[in-house]
């Protein structure tokens, strides 16, 4: 299990410094995510859900320990190697879509694909075959103001998947969905799971939703809970 | 899509804002344009001055005239190389409304005088010595009443008349004066002395002014103390100067057009680069968990700089260039209008790169801050916590 794990954390420590105090979030964590898995992460509000997404992307930075994505240490690499290892490696959805106002869906998507070497026509097959992939094809020239919020978590799915990465951290992407449409958002996750071989990371406060996934871990006072078997 | 069309997106996601942006930059611009125009034209004459051409005038006076016999003496002054004279005849065509400049002038030496100014084919310049009644006459003027080459004009005087009571001379156009440089203005016809001499009813054998050049420029006090003293305690004295101060003192009457350009142009610059720079990086700051979702994406901090740069360029010349562009209409048409009074008012490719250089900077410092800041921005920070 632990060659082929797609992302490893080991001793990872994280303290954020209000004023005079220090809070400490993580105190040497492990962590081993196998590829092709997708794992729910559930626990109180302020536990270090979002900052643990933030590590795992490359986002925020660790104050000791290790974390390795795909092989590459990613606490080692500069501002610009980390931006352009998110760009490859990691797709980010978040709970409020964080779709750019001003442009289509279509645009939106695509966004991400500026930063390959891709040609229009190329950008634009990837573009479409991502609408495919989360059932928006027709809505491709709609502004995110002319969606539903379902339909905007769907176009930020596609941004997400657009360039293929291999790993999807999501933060509670139902968090803001009714139960019927949080539920189609969660059976497209689990496409992407099952039949992409994506590996997901998913925060969220709902049971139901981390039933999607294949396991859950619980984070409560920056450790893992009733996961010790999860842990490498 | 590309970075460009992103750009422009941005900057027009709020339109109105975008627009009344735009348009205050516009009227900056407008009034950059016109301005540095008028300022161009006033210091024209200036600038175009020899520097080794001195103008002879009546000490009392500039209006005041002088002996023609002035003209043989100074021509013999050490130092002289070439000297001519002129007459103003206060002229208009048909109605006193037209005012026109018109010289009577000495032909050959003028034109030699005035060689790296004017443009005369050969042949015409020839026909303006032989033909007696022959004009000279502006390529500016000639478009504006339709002239060709040919034509007998009748040119009325508003100060002389002739021996036989008219006030009219009847001129043959013998030929079409260009400007050899584009500042230089060709809204005037020049005639014969000889003519006008003869057929004047009074003020015989005197002339308005001298110009002269010098062997060289360093001569020029020199030479100027000499004339002046060679006609001391005569009954014509004379001042002599370079053209550029008598231009200049010509111009200084006009007040100093330059302090009023920079004064207005810099009060309306600092105003719209506040006023800009301000709503830059309000716009940013409401975009901060955009920039935080692109940097998320992976777009590196350079990039983002370089469209928050880009979008205030943009802006600036969005509002800069069609802003230049009725500045030019706008000079355009006053061109005609004031053509007696100030001529030669344009958007000359100088004032042109230089708005063009001014918007470019507008908009580096009204995107400077914003685009630092974006490129700053921490991206935990900018999403925020949920
Ligand atoms: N940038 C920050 N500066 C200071 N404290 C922070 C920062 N980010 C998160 N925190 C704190 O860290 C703790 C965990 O935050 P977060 O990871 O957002 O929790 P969760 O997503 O589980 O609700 C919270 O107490 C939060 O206030
Ligand atoms: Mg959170």
């Amino acid at each position: 299990m632990a060659d082929d794990a797609l992302v490893r954390l080991s001793g990872l420590s994280k303290r954020f410094v209000k004023g005079q105090e220090t809070i400490t979030i993580f105190d040497r964590l492990d962590l081993a995510i196998p590829a092709g898995d997708f794992v729910a992460v559930m626990g109180p509000s302020g536990s270090g859900k979002t900052t643990l997404l933030n590590l795992l992307g490359g986002i925020d930075r660790a104050d000791e320990g290790e974390i390795q994505i795909a092989g590459q240490r990613i606490d080692q690499l500069a501002e610009s190697e980390l931006a352009r290892f998110r760009a490859a490696h990691v797709g980010f959805i978040f709970q409020f879509y964080n779709l750019m106002p001003m442009l289509t869906a279509a645009q939106n998507v695509e966004l991400p694909l500026l930063l390959t070497k891709l040609g229009r026509q190329q950008r634009k097959s990837h573009v479409a075959t991502a609408l495919e992939v989360v059932n928006l094809g027709d809505r491709a020239k709609h502004y995110p103001r002319e969606m539903s919020g379902g339909q905007q978590q769907r176009v930020a799915i596609a941004r997400a998947i657009v360039s293929d990465p291999q790993l999807l951290l999501c933060d509670e992407p139902t968090g803001d969905l009714d139960r019927a449409t949080a539920d189609e958002i969660l059976a497209t996750l689990q496409t992407l799971n099952r039949e992409l071989g994506k590996t997901i990371v998913m925060v969220t406060h709902d049971p139901a939703a981390a039933k999607f996934a294949r396991r859950t871990l619980h984070l409560d006072k920056g450790r893992f809970v009733d996961a010790a078997d999860l842990a490498a | 899509m590309n970075d460009f069309l992103l750009i422009f997106k941005n900057l027009f996601r709020k339109k109105l804002r975008a627009i009344l942006m735009i348009v205050s930059i516009l009227i900056a611009f407008a009034i950059f344009g016109v301005l540095a125009g008028f300022e161009r034209a006033f210091n024209a004459g200036q600038d175009l001055a020899a520097a080794d051409r001195l103008v002879t005038v009546n000490k009392i006076n500039f209006t005041q005239p002088l002996p023609i016999a002035y003209y043989n003496r100074i021509q013999s002054i050490e130092g002289v190389a070439d000297v001519t004279h002129a007459n103003w005849f206060g002229g208009y065509y048909q109605d006193p409304k037209n005012f026109t400049v018109v010289l009577a002038i000495e032909p050959a030496s003028y034109l030699k005088i005035f060689a790296s100014e004017f443009e005369v084919a050969p042949d015409q310049a020839d026909a303006f010595v032989r033909e007696r009644t022959g004009a000279l006459v502006g390529e500016t003027l000639a478009a504006k009443w339709g002239w060709k080459v040919g034509d007998r004009i009748p040119i009325a005087s508003s100060i002389f008349s002739q021996k036989n009571g008219s006030s009219t001379w009847d001129f043959t156009i013998t030929g079409i004066l260009k400007a050899a440089k584009p500042q230089i203005d060709t809204n005037f016809m020049l005639f014969q002395y000889a003519y006008f001499d003869e057929t004047r009813s009074f003020g015989k054998d005197t002339i308005g002014w001298l110009i002269l050049r010098t062997t060289s420029a360093a001569l020029n006090d020199q030479v100027a103390d000499r004339i002046d003293q060679m006609f001391a305690n005569s009954s014509y004295e004379t001042a002599t100067d370079t053209e550029k101060a008598f231009n200049k003192a010509f111009v200084a009457q006009l007040g100093n057009i330059a302090l009023i350009v920079l004064l207005v142009v810099g009060a309306a610059f600092v105003t719209i680069l506040m006023i800009v720079g301000n709503t830059m990086v309000m716009s940013v700051r409401e975009r901060t968990r955009e920039i935080g979702v692109m940097k998320t994406l992976g777009f590196p901090g350079g990039r983002i700089l370089r469209l928050v740069l880009g979008e205030s360029i943009l802006l600036a010349l969005l509002g800069g260039l069609p802003g230049l562009g009725i500045a030019w209409l706008i000079a355009m048409a006053m061109r005609e209008s004031l053509a007696n009074f100030v001529p030669g008012i344009a958007i000359t490719p100088e004032i042109a790169g230089a708005a063009l250089l001014l918007m470019l900077a507008l908009g580096l410092i009204t995107g400077l801050v914003p685009a630092l800041n974006a490129m700053r921005l921490k991206i935990a920070d900018a999403l925020g916590r949920s």
